[in-house]
């Protein structure tokens, strides 16, 4: 083992420098179209994930559109009844467990964790490959399901509706669901042994950068959130199939188990989108403020807390199923402890910004609308803790735009970060400042223009998963439509100019935003396909930026 | 279509001006919050920008009264939310004892809405102002959501089971019934009206067209169904008296077939009679041998509301004879039951 | 000149064992990882097979006479068979660890294939088994009538109408007898009690045959970890894979020991 420097006070670091064409790295060591399908270089596996998910998050975003445009008048006109059901089921399933489950995770988790803690690979690299080829399957298996006819249950399955009355694709989209589960699970755990067994020498717990914390607060809810949920899956295959009645009540079933055992799952599944999101945005605070991530211990404890609170607080998505009033006390009281550790982390965002040097790169732009789109959405998610105001807003609109400011405005927001944040490292290429932060902006205002009526409609009363509506709600639909209109455009503008940079951006240096985290400071853009020269060895606590003036600076 | 437009869904009962307070509060407290983040962020951000690509701040090492703060307010705030959201809540969920009872069932795609004086109607409720009223419901098929925005209540309604909601309309005029929980093809069409009238309007339009009384109605079914072959009220009875049963404490001997300790009761509520229908052998009330048949598949679920409103009307000695034809007890017979045999 | 001039890399810098991947720096880092990955995928099984363990406790709880009656159904002599086996097998599974341990690749890969028979006896018990639970109607599927388990029931009733014999009222027909479709009486302990049994059995054979999947997923493993053993592949530096295996064996082996007492043994009380 490389043992050199160990005493040393500082990072073997490289100059910050930009490569040259014929430099080897791991994107032309190789050039077959085998080398790339069956690497099992993280780096590699990574870029297969982001264009597979890139293509998904296309369909889902299709499919919001057509949604979006049926609702722009009360009556159905644009799409069957039936068929706006499938649309928003398909919607769902695809955002949910193709798209956002694995964005940051599988891609950005899979190029830069290894990275980050100074190893030259994941844990288990065949493991790694496996989870992408399952994620593969389930895809397909999933979109045949959609090209057989689709599903109408919405993506929640609810029970007997999902086992018995509903004439579509289920079991076949079960399956879908019920491998991709495991492809996220095997993420997960090749994460949690990376995290624990891979780092470099002196990278202790404490010296992890932030984006680890959240990964491996992710990757422990994967682990023990998914299984149940696969299980679950498979029962109501089972029931489908036999026709025995797990959970229908003419059976001698119980469809409120069912509700349970999804939610067991689905509230977790929903940090392990925002989760990683959180960690982005840590890492891309720190870099552009150039300081120190304030209350660096409480937001890595946060992370931890957040994926614990999540387990035991899946009742509150069951309030007037006519559970027991007590119950319902404790859920909210549970519920409202996981609002305190998302407060302490953007509280301790802002004094990060505080005192630094902040520079308004597009990561930082978009990392900005991550801080109020997130703000707003874990706020009015103060409306549906407290038992009261949730009764009346429980499956309305409201709902749908609660969670569409926590999984589009924060999760994607937080990807957008990311992907923009190291996509020098990825490629080894700049992209345009000016395309990049009017995408930002763009995706901003379409945003809170096509969810915040949502809000509105939701206190209205308008019911979630209606394809007519009562004519009143028809201007805040008009809103909604008109935003998502411009939010697509905000969406689709980073493929091309993203596209145009793999190919003809200028060179990126290998640190060309100052970064203070191994990623950057010890591995070329793009990396070599080994990582790194020598096994870095860490000296000191994470986000310490040292420039060429560091020396001016006392601390 | 602007003309149409409102910011508030219409305050109608007694406990949406607390739900609307509740709201408000929240409300002010979320923008406070989102107004300092959103000031904070541009403040530091047009105050730190980089003035110099070369200068590296200091770093922080945490202000520890600064942290406990916005750890402690959050906590405050979040605990005064959670006390008055459940303050709010007892009101939603908790009915008071004199509430006027309504039946309803949900099925794919329509609510079908049983008045216990007999009036029967289909995708609209009629209520009157003032009162109390209490909505119990169940499913046909799958889980079903009966929701009023106006009145700011909601109730998942869950085949297999008893579930209620309950409101007391404070003004008059028509408001929208949706079905919230998503339910098949035609969940957006599964809507109806809630009709708020005068009490006087609301006795008139009971009296109009309405059938017969709902526990009539379960009165006839009771012969009918051979429940008064054995459920004679008499010495003659191979099954227990059903006579005032209803919301007492009864003893029973086996549970599923397992005996159980001596003295053991059950609240004979809705639910009971109606699982005991369904599942005679569930709950077997103390002395009696489990003979019943069950009568799954053999009545609707309108037809069970109809049995349980006559099991509750029966008093002492009302049972029929078993082959009785003749008048029924003044007692249960209402105003329409008179206008029917006039 | 900042390219890492790749044939320089670390392989250049120290000796590498033979046995270690590329990514990991000792022998020591790679079978510390090994075998926390095993125990953290043990988890993620102890969850899967936990949402069925959830489902089983809560309609144990809620229909727990006629759960208790349909575990009667059951084979104890078999299964209590099969827990031996199982047990045995866990020994052998142990024995093999232990010779990869002391660097005995003979042995390790006997000892393998031993647990592998012992495995391949359980799926044959089970096998005779299933097949007589089909024989019997137990198959919780389409065609469940349920007219099996009400003959049954039917039967026991009138067993203890004549021990109690109350009266002449009740007449109840010879346990011989198979009741006519249309009897009404059928409901005393009919349609209900009979989904509730066909609820047991779904959850039997659902738990039993993710039971045996991992049973033959392990035999493949258990057997490409022999073919590698008699290849003398494994030292007492380097044994992970072994172990590795022993651990999925030993859980595959304590989830059966729960499903035993859980699904034959519930009724056993009863004195039947």
């Amino acid at each position: 083992m490389a043992t050199v420097g160990l005493e040393s006070k500082t990072f073997e670091k490289f100059p910050d420098i930009v490569g040259r064409d014929d430099d080897v790295n791991y994107l032309n060591h190789e050039h077959s179209v085998a080398s790339w399908l069956i690497t099992l270089d993280h780096k590699r596996i990574g870029l297969l994930y982001l264009v597979t998910i890139t293509l998904m998050f296309l369909l889902g975003g299709a499919l919001a559109g057509a949604i979006r445009l049926e609702l722009l008048t009360p009556k159905g006109d644009f799409l069957a009844a039936d068929t706006y059901n499938k649309a928003f089921t398909a919607h769902g399933i695809i955002m949910l467990f193709f798209f956002l489950i694995p964005s940051i995770p599988a891609v950005l988790g899979n190029f830069v964790l290894p990275l980050m803690i100074g190893a030259k690979d994941v844990a288990f690299p065949r493991l790694n490959l496996l989870s992408y080829y399952l994620y593969f399957a389930g895809s397909v298996i999933a979109l045949t399901a959609l090209l057989l006819g689709g599903v109408d249950t919405g993506w929640t399955f609810y029970t007997p509706f999902s086992s018995t009355y509903s004439n579509s694709y289920v079991v076949v989209m079960a399956s879908g669901l019920f491998v991709v589960g495991f492809s996220s699970i095997l993420t997960g755990l090749n994460f949690i042994i990376t995290v624990h067994r891979m780092r470099c020498p002196g990278l202790t717990w404490f010296r992890l950068p932030l984006f680890i914390w959240a990964i491996y607060a992710t990757s422990v809810v994967q682990l023990l959130g998914t299984p149940v949920i696969a299980v679950t899956l498979g029962l109501l295959g089972v029931e489908r199939v036999l026709g025995v009645g797990i959970f229908d009540p003419r059976l001698g079933g119980d469809p409120i188990l069912f509700q349970h055992l999804f939610w067991f799952y689905s509230h977790p599944a929903v940090y392990i989108m925002i989760l990683p999101s959180l960690g982005v945005t840590s890492e891309v605070i720190a870099t552009f403020s150039r300081k120190n991530v304030f209350g660096y211990h409480i937001i890595a404890f946060s992370s931890i807390a957040i994926a614990v609170f999540g387990f035991i607080v899946w009742a509150h998505h069951m309030f007037t199923t006519g559970m027991s009033p007590y119950a319902a006390m404790v859920f909210s009281l549970l519920t409202f402890s996981v609002a305190i550790p998302s407060g302490i982390k953007v509280f301790s965002w802002l004094a990060t910004m505080y005192g630094g040097s902040i520079s308004f790169d597009t990561p930082m732009i978009y990392a900005f609308g991550f801080l109020g789109l997130f703000t707003i959405g874990g706020l009015t998610g103060l409306f549906l803790s407290t038992l009261g105001t949730d009764i009346h807003l429980h499956d309305t609109y409201f709902i749908v735009a609660h969670f569409h400011y926590i999984m589009v405005g924060g999760a994607i927001m937080g990807y957008m970060a990311g992907i923009h944040f190291w996509w020098p490292k990825m490629t080894g290429r700049l992209y345009s400042e000016f395309w990049g932060k009017l995408s930002a902006g763009i995706t901003f205002i379409g945003f809170n223009f096509t969810f915040f009526p949502q809000f509105i409609l939701g206190y209205l009363g308008m019911p979630r998963r209606y394809y007519e509506y009562p004519d009143e709600f028809q201007v805040l639909n008009v809103f909604s439509t008109a935003g998502a209109s411009i939010l697509a455009i905000g969406y689709l503008m980073p493929l091309f100019y993203m596209i145009h940079s793999f190919f003809f951006g200028e060179k990126a240096s290998s640190n060309p935003y100052g970064g203070s985290t191994l990623d950057w400071t010890n591995t070329t853009s793009p990396p070599s396909p080994h990582n790194f020269e020598k096994t870095p060895v860490v000296t000191e606590e994470p986000y310490h930026f040292h420039g060429k003036e560091a020396a001016v600076v006392s601390h | 279509m602007f003309e149409e437009f409102k910011w508030l869904p219409e305050q109608a009962s007694t406990v949406a001006p607390e739900v609307d307070m509740l709201t408000l509060f929240i409300v002010v407290v979320t923008v406070l919050i989102t107004a300092l983040v959103g000031v904070l962020t541009l403040a530091f951000a047009v105050a730190f920008r980089r003035k110099s690509e070369s200068y590296i701040p200091a770093p922080s090492f945490g202000n520890v009264p600064l942290e406990i703060g916005w750890t402690l307010i959050p906590v405050l705030i979040c605990l005064v939310m959670f006390s008055w959201g459940v303050k709010v809540y007892s009101n939603i969920v908790i009915p008071p004892a004199d509430a006027m009872e309504i039946y309803g069932v949900g099925r794919q795609w329509m609510w079908k809405i049983q008045h216990p004086e007999g009036q029967r109607e289909i995708n609209a409720l009629h209520v009157p102002i003032g009162r109390p009223v209490k909505v119990t419901l169940t499913s046909e098929d799958v889980i079903h959501c009966f929701s009023i925005p106006a009145f700011r209540v909601k109730q998942d309604v869950v085949p297999g089971r008893y579930s209620s909601l309950w409101f007391q309309p404070t003004k008059p005029g028509t408001y929208h019934l949706f079905c919230s929980e998503y339910c098949g093809t035609e969940h957006s069409r599964m809507i109806g009206k809630v009709i708020v009238m005068e009490e006087a309007d609301y006795q008139k339009w009971l009296s109009e067209g309405a059938e017969s009384g709902q526990a009539l109605q379960g009165r006839k079914l009771y012969t009918k169904l051979q429940c008064v072959t054995c459920h004679t009220g008499n010495a003659e009875a191979k099954a227990p008296n059903l006579e005032g049963i209803y919301r007492k404490h009864i003893p029973i001997s086996h549970i599923d077939g397992v005996k159980i300790k001596d003295g053991t009761k059950v609240f004979a509520d809705d639910a009971y009679i109606r699982e005991s229908i369904l599942y005679p052998n569930a709950k077997v009330a103390a002395g009696w041998e489990s003979i019943m048949p069950t009568y799954q598949g053999l009545v609707t679920e309108e037809e069970l509301l109809q049995v349980i409103a006559y099991i509750k009307s029966l008093n002492q000695g009302q049972t029929p004879p078993r082959t009785e034809e003749t008048p029924t007890p003044a007692t249960i017979q209402n105003k329409s039951a008179n206008k029917e045999a006039n | 000149m900042s390219a890492i001039k790749e044939t320089e890399q670390d392989h250049g810098q120290h000796h590498h064992h033979k046995d270690l991947a590329h990514h990991f720096d000792t022998l020591e880092q790679q079978h510390d990882a090994n075998t926390l990955g095993m125990w953290a995928f043990l988890l993620t099984e102890v969850l899967f097979f936990g949402g069925l363990f959830a489902a089983y406790t809560i309609y144990r709880y809620k229909y727990s006479a006629v759960f208790e009656e349909a575990s009667n159904h059951l084979d104890i002599k078999l299964g209590a068979i099969n827990t031996v086996i199982l047990i045995l097998s866990s020994l052998t599974m142990a024995l093999a660890v232990r010779c990869s341990q002391t660097g005995s690749s003979l042995w390790t890969g006997r000892w393998l294939l031993i647990t592998i028979g012992f495995g391949l006896m359980f799926l044959g018990v089970k096998y005779f088994e299933w097949k007589h639970d089909y024989h019997i109607h137990l198959m919780p599927g389409k065609d469940w009538s349920g007219k099996d388990w009400w003959h049954w029931q039917y039967a026991k009733q009138a067993k203890e109408m004549e021990a109690h014999s109350k009266g002449a009222e009740h007449s109840y027909p010879d346990r011989n007898t198979v009741p006519p479709d249309n009897d009404p009486k059928f409901g005393v302990k009919g349609i209900q009690e009979s989904q509730q049994a066909r609820l047991f059995f779904l959850l039997y054979f659902c738990m039993t045959s993710l039971h045996a999947l991992h049973m033959l997923v392990g035999f493949v493993l258990i057997g490409i970890i022999a073919y590698f053993a008699y290849q003398g592949a494994y030292s007492p530096e380097y044994y992970s894979p072994v172990e590795n295996i022993g651990l999925y064996w030993h859980f595959v082996d304590i989830v059966w020991i729960f499903l035993f007492p859980l699904l034959y043994l519930l009724g056993a009380h009863m004195g039947h």
